[in-house]
């Protein structure tokens, strides 16, 4: 099974990037729920990175590769563009964003409660997030 | 991303198709950013055929949540599938917007 794909960094490819997860995870039993926290999670991690990481510039890409070992789905998603600082982040307070009108925000608390595990690594230029769910 | 808008004297009816992500959820903010929307008492968001939210799209609705509420307009959500209204249990927006489930009771619902 193809289980890589890479797309330049523009919001248009996220659709690209969903169907290959709901592709993958075809194989595997999971409910509609499930499927849709899945292809979320890294639907999210995927628009930070070409949105607020490489500044939707197309000619820059990212990769994701999905592997599964055990009932454990793991996501590789890799680019080369400006780190996520994870000690710089803060849980989003819903009302708070709701009183003062702000759009943006709460995709990482999105993707941190929807996976078991959330991991971010920077080594020489290159960023990769791993993600990991227990599907079974 | 379809967004199609009905009119019911004071209410507005938007309907919703297809998947609200980062790059479709401008789509929807320019419609709720329109300011002929003020004019309405009531917003009612047919969910039906929406399948897929994400941050992008909870986060439009976010945006304009407050400025509804502060000039007495009610925005409800109906018809919604389960995995979207998961979505925003997720993050406890359930409880912080108008979720009910079909179009007669969100009638009912606003008219109060």
């Amino acid at each position: 099974m193809n289980n890589k794909i890479t797309v330049s960094c523009t919001k248009k490819n996220l659709k690209q990037i969903r169907d290959f997860v709901t592709e993958y995870l075809a194989a595997y039993t999971l409910s509609d729920i499930q499927m849709n926290q899945i292809v979320l999670a890294v639907d999210e991690i995927c628009a930070n990175l070409i949105i607020h990481a490489n500044n939707e510039d197309p000619s820059k890409s990212i990769s994701l590769s999905i592997t599964e070992k055990a009932g454990i789905v793991k996501f590789e998603i890799v680019d080369n563009g400006v780190a996520f600082r994870r000690s710089e982040y803060k849980e989003p307070n819903i009302e708070e964003h709701i009183r003062v009108g702000k759009k943006g925000g709460v995709g990482i608390a999105l993707v941190n409660r929807i996976m078991d595990r959330v991991e971010f690594e920077t080594t020489d230029r290159q960023n990769t997030c791993f993600l990991y769910k227990k599907i079974k | 991303m379809k967004i199609t808008n009905q009119i019911k004297d004071t209410t507005i009816i938007i309907t919703l198709d297809g998947e609200l992500d980062a790059s479709s959820s401008v789509m929807l903010d320019e419609a709720l950013s329109d300011p002929e929307i003020m004019t309405y008492s009531k917003i009612l968001v047919d969910c039906k055929d929406l399948n897929y939210i994400s941050s992008a799209g909870l986060g439009v609705f976010i945006s304009h949540l407050q400025r509804f509420e502060d000039a007495h307009i009610k925005l409800i959500f109906y018809n919604m599938q389960d995995k979207v209204r998961n979505v925003f249990e997720i993050l406890g927006l359930d409880l912080l917007m108008t979720i009910v489930s079909d179009y007669e009771e969100a009638m009912t619902i606003a008219d109060e």
